[in-house]
């Protein structure tokens, strides 16, 4: 019954979580006058954590015993190092660096999902801001950034590698194929067809696994941060004390397992988009 | 939830943090480990050429000491012979010169026994001629008679 009256304030809740702190309201699903100034924000934050904290690593970097910090930043690295050797053959300069941004930059957004749903919202509200979401991967557009640059840098490898020429085969020859030209040539739309889907899935299953798994994190967290929504007065009732004991322990087992989530996501994004790259530089 | 202008703003943040970390982290911190890496490969071969010549130098100085031992053994033997030596040459020498000292003074007995009996025959044929002369008053001279006094004194 008590969940019954202060249903309409935890829909309210959640819902005024899921808002962005923006310019303006979005009109229709794609508006590019709209910018969400708390995940460009967060995001700046993070790479510039990610990079100054690398960065003040690499400069004194040396080749002596290594201290504690330098240690682990080392062993972030040899880490990328290996799983871009096992799946990528060639050589190049940018997938290696590529594929530590992607992890250490994803690692931290999803990390920002730990921290409590409602302590930086709260800190703005006391600054003036209505809204705040504090995890970028949260929201589709930081995860279709990252997806949609890897999608272009998958393209310009591919032409790279293969030519124009081998890239449109590569789409339009293969799965099937005849030694006969107009059979072959009948089969050029079907195959086009099945690689074009193939090859779209990328970057939207990247982006979408990643933006899924989070945003279904989060809202775990919105949820058990309801159970006492109504504050010092539900402690009024055992129900009440239910749902604080309930918040904290259910609170604390998510918020461990969403460590192993978030960690386990970032090496996902990191692992297909080195594996993607390596099929753009493969020939067939 | 739409899709706005985030989108390009984060592709551009993430493209140039991109560029960041290949130009300024990744080599820098790459370089440093494959640095250690050949100077602990470096390390690794120094330290078993020295256990090499480690185990050469204590074979070699093995060998020193046995040689060593050898030679000392050596001269102990030699220095022993050679006492053995010096204590027989010392045996013989003393010997010769006791039997020398002995001969020596064996002569020198017979010598004085010689004289001794020397001078006795001349006392006693002295003694006689005296108690001849006195028994026959003057008529017996001395040099006359030497002969005679000679052959006595032989019989003495």
């Amino acid at each position: 019954m008590a969940d019954a009256e202060h249903a309409p304030g935890a829909t309210e809740y959640i819902l005024h979580h899921q808002s962005f702190l923006s310019n303006k309201a979005p009109h229709g699903i794609v508006d590019f006058t709209v910018i969400n100034y708390d995940t460009v924000f967060f995001s700046v934050l993070l790479a510039l954590v990610f990079f100054v904290t690398f960065w003040m690593v690499a400069r004194k970097a040396t080749a002596g015993v290594p201290g504690k910090f330098q240690n682990l930043i080392e062993m972030i690295i040899e880490f990328i190092d290996n799983q871009v050797r096992d799946s990528f053959h060639g050589t190049s300069k940018l997938i290696a660096p590529l594929a530590l941004t992607i992890f250490c930059w994803i690692f931290l957004f999803n990390f920002m999902d730990v921290v409590p749903v409602d302590l930086l919202p709260a800190v703005a509200r006391g600054a003036g801001f209505e809204h705040l979401k504090v995890v970028p991967s949260t929201d589709l557009n930081a995860t279709f950034a990252l997806s949609l640059t890897v999608f272009i840098l998958i393209i310009f490898y591919s032409v790279k590698m293969k030519g124009l020429v081998g890239f449109i085969g590569e789409l339009t020859l293969q799965p099937f194929s005849s030694k006969n030209f107009f059979a072959q040539a009948a089969l050029v739309p079907v195959n086009f067809l099945l690689e074009s889907v193939t090859f779209l899935a990328r970057p939207v299953s990247l982006s979408l696994r990643l933006y899924g798994n989070l945003y279904a994190g989060e809202m775990i967290f919105l949820l058990l941060a309801a159970l006492t929504l109504h504050g010092i007065s539900g402690l009024a009732s055992v129900g009440g004390w239910f749902a604080l004991i309930g918040q904290l322990g259910l609170g604390l087992l998510w918020a461990g397992f969403h460590l192993f989530v978030i960690t386990l996501q970032a090496f996902i994004f990191m692992v297909l988009t080195v594996v993607y790259l390596a099929m753009a530089h493969e020939h067939h | 939830m739409n899709i706005n202008l985030t989108l390009i703003v984060q592709m551009l943040v993430f493209g140039m943090l991109v560029f960041g970390t290949m130009k300024f982290i990744w080599p820098h911190i790459l370089a440093a480990m494959d640095e250690r890496s050949r100077k602990i490969a470096q390390g690794l071969a120094a330290a078993e050429k020295g256990e090499e010549s480690l185990t050469e130098a204590r074979s070699k100085a093995e060998d020193i000491v046995r040689e060593a031992r050898e030679r000392a053994t050596q001269i102990i033997d030699h220095a022993q012979h050679r006492a053995n030596e010096l204590v027989e040459e010392a045996k013989g020498t003393a010997t010769t010169e006791g039997g020398r000292l002995v001969a020596a003074a064996q002569q020198q007995i017979q010598l004085d026994t010689t004289r001794a009996r020397e001078r006795l025959r001349r006392e006693v044929a002295g003694i006689a001629v005296g108690a001849a002369s006195k028994l026959l008053s003057r008529e017996i001279d001395a040099r006359t008679h030497a002969d005679l006094l000679e052959q006595l004194a032989t019989q003495i």
